[in-house]
């Protein structure tokens, strides 16, 4: 399972990456696509809504499941990434690579909440 | 504990994301469940299948008793090693399993059943056995066998490959037929047939032999493929999965298997007054997913108008690139009709079509 040190993690497999402009960038975890398996289907959020943390806030479905990919934490969606709608099995071949969407934060300290790496890392082996 | 088969070993050396099913621990796919699908479709791949369960029926009365059991005839068995697909009913028609059973000459059959329903399938066929005593038979429950399904457009020729004494016994063999062969590693039962929609090979052999073909196989150039590809290569290709598709709440008229049901001649057959008494009102059909939007999947209500169905499999087809479906409808829906299917939470239009959606790595829809 490959785990960047330099991402924030949820417990329900979502990776944050903090951006120069004050954004932060939303995707789904090594481990989460490895357990979905083949991904053939993304829906993204719309640009401008507004997420209250651990909101759905996008859908993956592979050849076995559908699956909620929930907003880390409260704030407005800047951008998502449209590529992904004609070719889902990006995610599969460079999760931390295929983003899904960005959010500006409405609390700029919430990533700190977030886990680290080795915080992820042990939350999955107890699962 | 889950229950394994001879090659469980092998699976996990290989990495394969293991799964429950039909309470054996299987390989749902070793990397990349499309690739397999598409190996399937495209050359050649390979399942490990022995946890379906084989029985070999003998006797006297062994082919009167299988044309009481069976919804189909086994009278159409003329030469040996010839296979016929069935239903196995209960009385009211409902279906206890679907299976292959092949005639091997004289008084001998062999029968490949389901693994979740094998115990339940062992005790009926015993009950119906003991209380026609003139159908003099012995059941006996092969667990010494293990099974590999090699298909794909070159599974043969990678079978001939990997285990040449099959070359010359089975290049003449003809599909849904099956017949002995004698290799160097073991005894072989060699049957043209399969649940993907392609040509190709079941291998039944004695299970300390599996590992040895397993990677003969492999050498041959022949993909390991897991059950999440066989799940989309038989519904691509049609095909019911028992407990999924049907069980014994529906017949084989209400899940698209009627053309199994014979009724040609007065023979009766368990489950036959029942299935005559009561004209099916409720199809098994096939969806094809128009609107984009999501995945069909199974139990997703299908708004039909004035009535409603469910989808039963449903998935994401890699040959086609779209999402497809079986469901049970009401019958009176027909091919190019469409439909709503309720996908999360939106409504998405579908097409009624019949399957199979691909045959021979060929799309079938128009």
């Amino acid at each position: 399972m490959n785990t960047p040190q330099d991402l924030r993690y949820t417990e329900s497999h979502e990776w944050v990456r903090r951006d120069a402009d004050g954004t932060v960038t939303i995707g789904i975890t090594d481990h989460a696509q490895a357990a979905l398996g083949d991904l053939v289907y993304v829906e993204l959020p719309e640009v401008g809504k507004k997420l209250a943390a651990r909101d759905a806030a996008a859908v993956v479905e592979s050849v076995k499941a559908a699956s909620d990919v929930y907003a880390p934490l409260a704030g407005e969606v800047t951008a998502v990434n449209e590529a992904l709608s004609n070719a889902p099995e990006q995610v599969n071949a460079d999760p931390y690579g295929a983003w899904l969407f960005k959010l500006r934060p409405a609390d700029a300290g919430a990533v700190d909440q977030l886990l680290d790496a080795a915080g992820y890392v042990a939350a999955v082996g107890t699962e | 504990m889950p229950l394994v088969t001879p090659l469980n070993a092998v699976h996990r050396a290989a990495g394969a994301r293991m799964v429950d099913f039909g309470g054996f621990d299987m390989p749902l796919h070793y990397g990349s469940q499309i690739e397999e699908h598409h190996a399937v479709r495209r050359d050649a791949g390979m399942f490990d299948v022995s946890h379906m369960r084989v029985l070999d029926l003998e006797g006297g009365g062994a082919r009167a008793f299988l044309r009481y059991a069976l919804a189909n005839d086994v009278a159409k068995l003329t030469t040996p090693g010839k296979a016929l697909y069935s239903c196995l009913l209960d009385e009211n028609g409902g279906v206890l399993d679907d299976l292959i059973v092949y005639w091997r000459g004289a008084d001998a059959f062999r029968i490949v059943v389901n693994a979740g329903t094998a115990q339940k399938d062992i005790a009926w066929l015993r009950g119906l056995l003991a209380r026609a005593p003139q159908h003099a038979a012995a059941l006996a429950v092969r667990d010494d066998l293990a099974m590999l399904a090699v298909q794909g457009p070159q599974a043969r020729a990678k079978v001939w490959a990997a285990l040449p004494e099959t070359a010359q016994a089975t290049a003449a063999l003809k599909p849904f037929n099956g017949l002995e062969v004698a290799t160097r590693r073991c005894e072989l039962f060699v049957a043209r047939t399969g649940y993907t929609g392609e040509d190709g090979f079941e291998l039944l052999l004695p299970a300390p032999c599996a590992q040895e073909v397993w990677h003969a196989l492999q050498a041959a150039g022949v993909r390991p493929c897991g059950l999440g590809a066989r799940d989309t290569l038989r519904l691509e290709a049609g095909m019911n999965l028992y407990g999924q598709d049907m069980d014994e709440t529906v017949t084989p008229l209400e899940s698209g298997l009627a053309w199994t049901v014979d009724l040609s001649t007065e023979r009766e057959f368990v489950g036959r007054e029942a299935l005559v008494a009561q004209p099916p009102t409720r199809q098994l059909t096939g969806l094809v997913l128009i609107d984009a939007g999501g995945v069909l999947r199974a139990h997703q209500w299908v708004d039909c108008g004035h009535a409603h169905g469910e989808i039963t499999s449903g998935t994401f087809s890699p040959t086609l690139g779209r999402s497809i479906a079986l469901a049970r409808v009401p019958a009176s829906l027909r091919p190019g009709n469409e439909v709503r299917v309720t996908v999360r939470d939106r409504s998405l239009a579908a097409r009624v079509v019949k399957p199979p959606f691909v045959r021979n790595g060929k799309s079938l829809l128009a």
